[in-house]
């Protein structure tokens, strides 16, 4: 079968490519909900750097999207099931580092074409069911949440169990999902949000408190954070949670910066502090992230407020249009409707 | 219900292999045929896909679907008419002695030789011939279109921009298009060069799908270049 990809070929310019995609032992989605993500807009808007776009353009992007089941040659699916794909791609299993972690494993819309395409040819193994009457807007943007999601199961196996405070910086995407979950996962602690935004803040309204780092309570401390700021809001976010942070706390990072970042090494010594980086999720974190759909229906509830921009794509000149229409958001998410 | 129709009667000879019709010709190492049938394989909604070939190409058709499809049995391959219409007429006949033919009864046919076709196309296909009866996929004409009933020398220009190209998929409610089909007189199906047009004459409205610039029809040995190389090209210009 003739499969449609839309790549990027270069910086805002998209083109059409073909391919053949055999029917035969993989199942076969037709994606209907994508969400346009950070990482894609570096490469959209060419702010990578020259050489990594030179080595992986053209390729589609997108690596948060949910389908539909069109063939399905395994029992586990059947054609018309509502799924998420999973975006990494492992090619060796190992047992102690995690899926996302192995170096030897792909991941859609970096080093392997994204979901932009007409088809998206996929193992079983990679796919995950999702809840007859979810939101597909909502569930488009599974991948992010399940990242929260492995952050999260990452830091209960790391941090110790005194979790009575629990601060998160970021006023964006990812410390919305973040604490929302927190508020879920351990539901007896105190979540603190740390932003830049008074009316950002304002929509974090499940939260214990929000902040200005500009103006932090003098007394509050805090047993553990979560970095969700990246970019060059990096150094000062770590430096206010070592800050705050009380001794023996663990701080999990989870913005991307583009340049390397300084960091309080004497305070981290001297409070005996983790640090611990996350990224990506791999398939447990996606079932986990429906689970958690599952059993709290307000967490899909909570990020239908993220949902941003909707934008039909039902002709090639909509896919330009979507990704402008997203740089000019504030917050949350720009949905494509994938129509094309 | 809902069938998909693919003609593949043609006979090659615009192509200029004479021996082999142009839907058996291979692209990548599979027939043109295959890859178009493999699109509509994916459309749950259909209740079969009869595919309808030459006579003496029936069997081949039959062998070569077993060879590279995943889902045969889903696939009937019945011999084609003397013209487009007729083989289209014989798929209608064919749906009425296996299934049932009834008002709601709808067709999506589709040339053989239009691998391209794409999912949107196809589903907006089977629903604006369930809304409006028929509908026949286009492209805005980017050519202007010139007019010559002597063949010598130009009697109009239409407008260009009502003008645009016939594709396929064109898709109908099934029943009614072999009634009027039928109420047609020689002379008016001497004309005909596709199905659309037998609604057009009798008057029935047909809708507009949009289609794709590469959805293009593999005639003559030049498309078989273009096609080869939209496919074979993947690491791009």
């Amino acid at each position: 079968m003739i499969n449609t990809i839309y790549r990027l070929k270069s910086p805002r310019r998209f083109e059409i490519a073909f391919e053949d995609m055999p029917i035969g032992e993989d199942i076969i989605v037709r994606p209907l909900r994508l969400s346009i993500c950070n990482a894609d807009q570096r490469y959209y808007q060419g702010t990578r750097d020259a050489k990594v776009l030179k080595e992986k353009l053209p390729m589609a992007l997108i690596h948060e999207a949910v389908g539909e089941v069109v063939y399905s040659p395994s029992p586990l699916f059947k054609p018309s099931d509502r799924v998420v794909m999973v975006p990494n791609i492992p090619t060796e299993q190992d047992e102690y580092i995690a899926e996302n972690y192995l170096r030897s494993s792909k991941f859609c819309g970096s080093s392997a074409d994204g979901f932009m395409q007409e088809y998206y040819s996929i193992s079983p193994e990679r796919l995950v069911g999702l809840p007859e009457n979810i939101d597909l807007d909502v569930a488009a943007f599974t991948e992010i949440v399940s990242v929260s999601v492995h952050a999260i199961t990452r830091f209960l196996s790391i941090s110790h169990q005194r979790r009575d405070d629990i601060g998160v910086w970021g006023d964006g995407n990812l410390s919305f999902i973040t604490s929302l979950l927190l508020t879920k996962m351990l539901p007896d602690s105190r979540v603190h949000i740390f932003g830049i935004n008074p009316e950002k803040l304002s929509d974090f309204s499940f939260a214990y408190d929000t902040h200005l780092t500009t103006d932090i309570p003098k007394n509050l401390t805090l047993d553990h954070a979560f970095e969700c700021v990246g970019a060059s809001g990096s150094p000062i976010a770590i430096e206010q949670i070592i800050g705050l942070i009380r001794p023996e706390g663990t701080i999990s990072i989870l913005g991307v910066s583009e340049y390397p970042v300084p960091i309080n090494t004497r305070m981290i010594l001297e409070k005996g502090l983790r640090l611990f980086g996350t990224s990506r999720s791999g398939k447990v974190d996606f079932d986990k992230t429906i689970e958690l759909y599952q059993q709290y229906p307000d967490i899909p509830e909570n990020l239908s407020r993220l949902v941003g921009n909707i934008v039909e794509i039902n002709e090639f000149s909509d896919l330009k249009k979507a990704f402008e229409t997203d740089i000019r958001k504030s917050l949350g998410k720009t949905i494509m409707h994938w129509n094309i | 219900m809902t069938f998909a129709v693919i003609l593949a009667g043609g006979t090659g000879e615009r192509m200029g292999v004479a021996d082999t019709p142009k839907q058996f010709l291979e692209i990548k190492g599979k027939p043109i045929l295959i890859y178009t049938v493999e699109k509509f394989l994916l459309h749950a909604e259909f209740e079969k896909i009869i595919v309808l070939t030459p006579k003496d190409w029936v069997n081949h058709t039959k062998h070569i679907l077993r060879k590279y499809s995943a889902a045969s049995e889903n696939i009937a391959v019945i011999p084609g008419g003397a013209t487009r219409n007729e083989t289209i007429m014989n798929a209608i006949d064919y749906i009425e002695k296996e299934y049932a033919l009834d008002d709601d009864t709808v067709i999506v046919t589709h040339d053989s030789v239009r691998p391209f076709v794409t999912h949107r196309i196809i589903e907006e296909n089977i629903a604006a011939a369930k809304a409006f009866g028929a509908c026949d996929t286009v492209i805005p004409a980017s050519d202007t279109i010139v007019e010559s009933t002597d063949a010598d020398q130009i009697s109009s220009i239409p407008l260009r921009q009502n003008m645009y190209q016939g594709q396929t998929p064109q898709s109908f409610k099934a029943k009614a298009l072999r009634d009027d089909y039928r109420s047609l007189s020689d002379k008016e199906k001497a004309i005909l060069t596709d199905a659309a047009k037998i609604c057009v004459i009798k008057g029935r409205p047909v809708k507009l799908v949009q289609g794709e610039t590469y959805n293009i029809k593999i005639t003559y040995p030049y498309d078989l270049r273009i096609a080869r190389s939209l496919l074979e090209d993947t690491d791009n210009d």
